[in-house]
């Protein structure tokens, strides 16, 4: 325990100073923990109870029928794929922030982070308004036979739109830190650019790479306020899991409800747990 | 790797064209009774129960044998839009009338789907209170509804149908029981007070009323019967003087099956599609349908919409976001109550 | 840094680089962002802008702000302070508080929300209930806002050198002088970021909100919330221009913090 008094070699003010700066340890400590326990813990604790008071077969039950399995499909299909985009968008941009320098390179790196400040609502009007039908894009690729709002193409987008920014901000600076004399050295002795980047670059970056998707895993898994506007809620096709979570509440199925809330509050417990390792991993390994 | 972008973007572009194609079965397909053919349904957020049923049912005909739907509900409004941007849609169901002409507005319904024999009507229902079960404060009419300190719950009439019912209800109420304007307005501040949360659609107030909120929830007769056919503890009370709902529903002008989709349109009013509504809890518009359950009661005050001068009038005098009166109610509430 | 690459191919394979990346962000973040400001104006600009200062949309946004500034307020004091017992405090369970932290940032808003509706609503086994309120807004928000001022604080805190304090405290200074002329100073920028970020969040956020507060216009409709129902009522131009304001808002925030930050990285 680390709560004890430092030994002898403090000045004889300091032990008094240490008992009174415990106290207020405690009293912060009880603050903190408090609020905690008010606003986090004890609400997280009251799904799960609610979702687990009867057992875990109503739950199974629930997340078994067919629309539950499209709704954890369709989740899954489209959260893949926006990470799938962001992925090789996110190293693509980092290695051009982080080893080369050209014209506007700050205001890249600031145009980036913008996904962060936009209301999800805001993203779905946008994405609307450009590829919906009488969109600016949209009604081009209509003409063309391609429809992307209203369907799993247009969740992609706004899923990707939201969690743009997370495999960069992740992948960056560690590139930044390494530096390139290993790729270099690679260069010189002959090899591609294909071959310096999969047998050099990619394993110098894994651990920060697995830890940016698995955040952008994470924001995907649970957009809601984009998806809503762009989704069409057509039964077993567009409907996420969080939106699952809206039909089943209205239609008095509660358990239904609490079942996928508490699969996807699993799933982002799950994401941390493993993010924290990656994350850790990376900083020893720079 | 850069090399891997292209290839994801056409891959987008393949599912893209993938979900588009299929719904569509090419230019000569509609003509095949059955075969490889998709009914997209759009409609308001209840429904949902009633079309799965239908679906079934209709399915098991000649007509609708191999026949495949996709079904989306949300508030009524919300539903109109998506159709309007581009959601695809071949039959579609709203709450209230100016929804539909959104639509007819788009050219993507005809205008003359109301020009037929049930007025382009697929159903009706009335403005109804739910209740605790045992209805243990009492509610039987309108002016129980204002007492002070009583919780009435009613969606946000600016995006929710059923709201725009529930409050034109109660003004065509209070102006039957001889009232005037002022008097009607001065009701409609009193009633809009007791409401303590506005949700976006009908089918989330009662998903609030149900979980715990409010005391009384001006809802249709229908959601009051599907929350008891669900075991909710609730009870509902259909006031002597009240409104007739009536959903609209239409083919789009756009559909790819014009043939198939008018064969589900002809079995929804047939006697058998109107049983299965009426099992629901929406009354048939279709003589001698008798629900499953208690038979539907008259109210002996029955209005409809036409007697409160149409919808046009009503949208522009009570629900204009500048000058409508229950916009410049709610304002006013906003500032006078502290919570 | 590295040196730039001299080669041809290589610069050519830059160029490449950056045009497929401006691609993507213009695709996808950029054109449409930049079509929400368009349509704001495409009726006009007055038009534009009597849609935000119309009487319901011009009360969600002066209420989104306030309650907004008063989370991230909340937050600048409760996230330091939580951020404080992380770094100096040790307690049984404290990495199991460390992962719980970073819950809102992972979990869906709409789950939240049904969280905090369970617990704080009309079916609250602690009889406490403040569903459809002003309250549940700033609980809300407070929740989603978590994370924001303790992780941008938690790493200075971490590296923060604690010479200078032992020095302090060895001339007598006590422990609040000492965390109010030695520490905080070297944190301010940090929580300022984070209270920027966290207010920057707050003023959009939706899902949560939408659950919990009832949306009553005029009185507990976020902006989020009326730029959503106009949108489904088939007015974009209204909601692209309220979108706009948001827009500009975080922006000038997120932006105006970064000078701030940078003047006083530079000063201190």
């Amino acid at each position: 325990m680390v709560d004890t008094v430092a030994p002898v070699a403090v000045a004889p003010v300091a032990v008094v100073g240490a008992r009174r700066r415990s106290a207020g340890r405690y009293s912060l400590r009880l603050v903190v923990l408090g609020y905690l326990a008010v606003l986090l813990v004890v609400p997280v604790g009251m799904v799960f109870f609610r979702a687990f008071r009867h057992g875990v077969g109503p739950i199974w039950s629930s997340l078994t029928t067919g629309d539950a399995r499209s709704a954890i499909a369709v989740t899954v299909i489209v959260a893949v794929s926006a990470l799938v985009l962001n992925t090789v968008f996110g190293v693509g941009a980092a290695l051009l922030l982080a080893r080369r320098s050209f014209p506007g390179r700050r205001l890249l790196d600031v145009l980036i982070d913008i996904p962060q400040a936009v209301s999800p609502i805001v993203v779905g009007l946008a994405l609307v308004l450009v590829y919906g039908k009488f969109g600016v894009f949209g009604g081009w690729l209509e003409r063309h036979g391609v429809t992307l709002i209203f369907s799993l193409p247009g969740m992609v987008l706004a899923t990707a739109f939201v969690s743009l920014p997370l495999v960069v901000r992740a992948v960056a600076p560690v590139l930044a830190e390494l530096g390139d004399e290993q790729e270099q050295a690679a260069r010189t002795l002959g090899a591609s650019t294909w071959q310096t980047f999969w047998r050099i670059t990619l394993p110098s970056i894994r651990d920060a790479l697995a830890y940016g998707v698995v955040l952008s895993l994470a924001r995907s898994l649970g957009e809601y306020g984009a998806v809503t506007i762009v989704s069409g809620r057509v039964l077993g096709k567009t409907l996420t899991l969080t939106l699952f979570i809206d039909d089943r509440l209205q239609n008095f199925d509660q358990t239904a409800a609490y079942s996928a809330a508490v699969v996807l509050a699993l799933l982002a417990m799950a994401s941390l747990l493993v993010s924290r390792r990656f994350r850790s991993r990376a900083r020893r390994n720079v | 790797m850069l090399a891997g972008i292209p290839a994801l973007v056409v891959a987008l572009v393949a599912t893209a064209g993938c979900s588009s194609s299929s719904a569509s079965s090419g230019p000569g397909a509609s003509s095949r009774p059955g075969g490889d053919v998709t009914l997209n349904i759009v409609a308001y957020s209840t429904p949902a129960p009633a079309y799965a049923e239908l679906i079934a049912a209709f399915q098991k005909t000649p007509a609708g044998a191999g026949v495949k739907f996709t079904q989306s509900y949300g508030a009524s409004g919300d539903q109109a839009n998506a159709v309007v941007n581009g959601q695809e849609a071949d039959i579609v169901e709203f709450s209230l009338e100016t929804d539909m002409t959104k639509l007819v507005k788009k050219n993507l319904v005809a205008s003359d789907w109301n020009t037929g024999q049930y007025d382009g009507f697929i159903t009706d229902s009335v403005v109804s209170f739910v209740v605790r079960k045992g209805n243990p404060k009492h509610i039987e009419d309108w002016p129980d509804l204002i007492q002070p300190g009583l919780k009435v719950l009613t969606p946000n009439p600016f995006s929710s149908g059923s709201a725009r019912w529930n409050i034109l209800g109660a003004y065509g109420a209070v102006k039957k029981a001889g009232e005037t304007d002022a008097q009607a307005d001065d009701y409609l501040t009193k009633l809009l007070k007791n409401v303590p949360v506005q949700d976006a659609s009908g089918a989330k107030a009662l998903t609030d009323f149900v979980g715990g909120a409010g005391d009384v929830l001006i809802s249709y007769e229908n959601e009051a019967i599907y929350a008891q056919q669900k075991k909710q503890p609730v009870d509902y009370v259909i006031p002597d003087d009240t409104l007739l709902i009536q959903n609209p529903i239409a083919i789009t002008t756009n559909t790819k099956h014009p043939a198939q989709a008018r064969a589900f349109l002809d079995f929804l009013y047939s006697k058998a599609g109107q049983k299965i509504f009426a099992d629901n809890g929406y009354r048939p518009v279709v003589d001698g349908v008798t629900p499953a359950g208690k038979p539907f009661p008259t109210p002996p005050g029955l209005f409809t919409i036409k007697d409160l001068g149409g919808w046009t009038a009503v949208t522009t005098r009570f629900f204009d976001p500048d000058n409508g009166v229950i916009t410049k109610i709610e304002k006013s509430l906003g500032v006078s109550t502290t919570k | 840094m590295s040196r730039p690459r001299s080669s041809a191919a290589s610069a050519r394979r830059s160029g490449l680089g950056i045009g497929l990346v401006t691609l993507y962000l213009s695709l996808l973040v950029l054109i449409p962002l930049a079509a929400v400001v368009w349509k704001s104006q495409s009726e006009g600009f007055a038009h534009g802008w009597a849609q935000v200062t119309a009487p319901q949309p011009w009360a969600a946004l002066k209420m989104t702000l306030a309650i907004s500034a008063g989370v991230a307020l909340f937050n600048l004091v409760m996230g330091t302070l939580i951020a404080w017992v992380l770094v100096r405090d040790e307690f049984p369970g404290k990495s199991v508080v460390e992962l719980l932290i970073d819950l809102p940032f992972a979990l869906p808003t709409v789950v939240a929300g049904f969280v905090l509706l369970s617990l704080y609503g009309p079916s609250t086994p602690v009889h406490v209930d403040i569903a459809f309120t002003r309250v549940a807004i700033a609980v809300a928000l407070l929740f989603v806002t978590l994370p924001f001022v303790v992780r941008t604080v938690q790493p200075v805190l971490i590296d923060l050198d604690r010479d200078m304090e032992s020095a302090a405290a060895s001339l007598g200074a006590g422990p609040a002088l000492i965390v109010r002329r030695v520490v905080l100073p070297n944190l301010v920028p940090a929580m300022l970021t984070g209270a920027g970020l966290a207010f920057a969040r707050a003023i959009g956020e939706f899902g949560s909100v939408s659950l919990l507060s009832g949306n009553l216009p005029f009185h507990t409709e976020v902006s989020a919330v009326n730029i959503f129902n106009q949108v489904q009522s088939d007015n974009p131009a209204g909601a692209a221009a309220q979108s706009t304001v948001l827009l500009a808002i975080a922006f000038v925030v997120l932006f105006g913090l970064d000078v701030l930050k940078r003047r006083s990285a530079r000063h201190g």
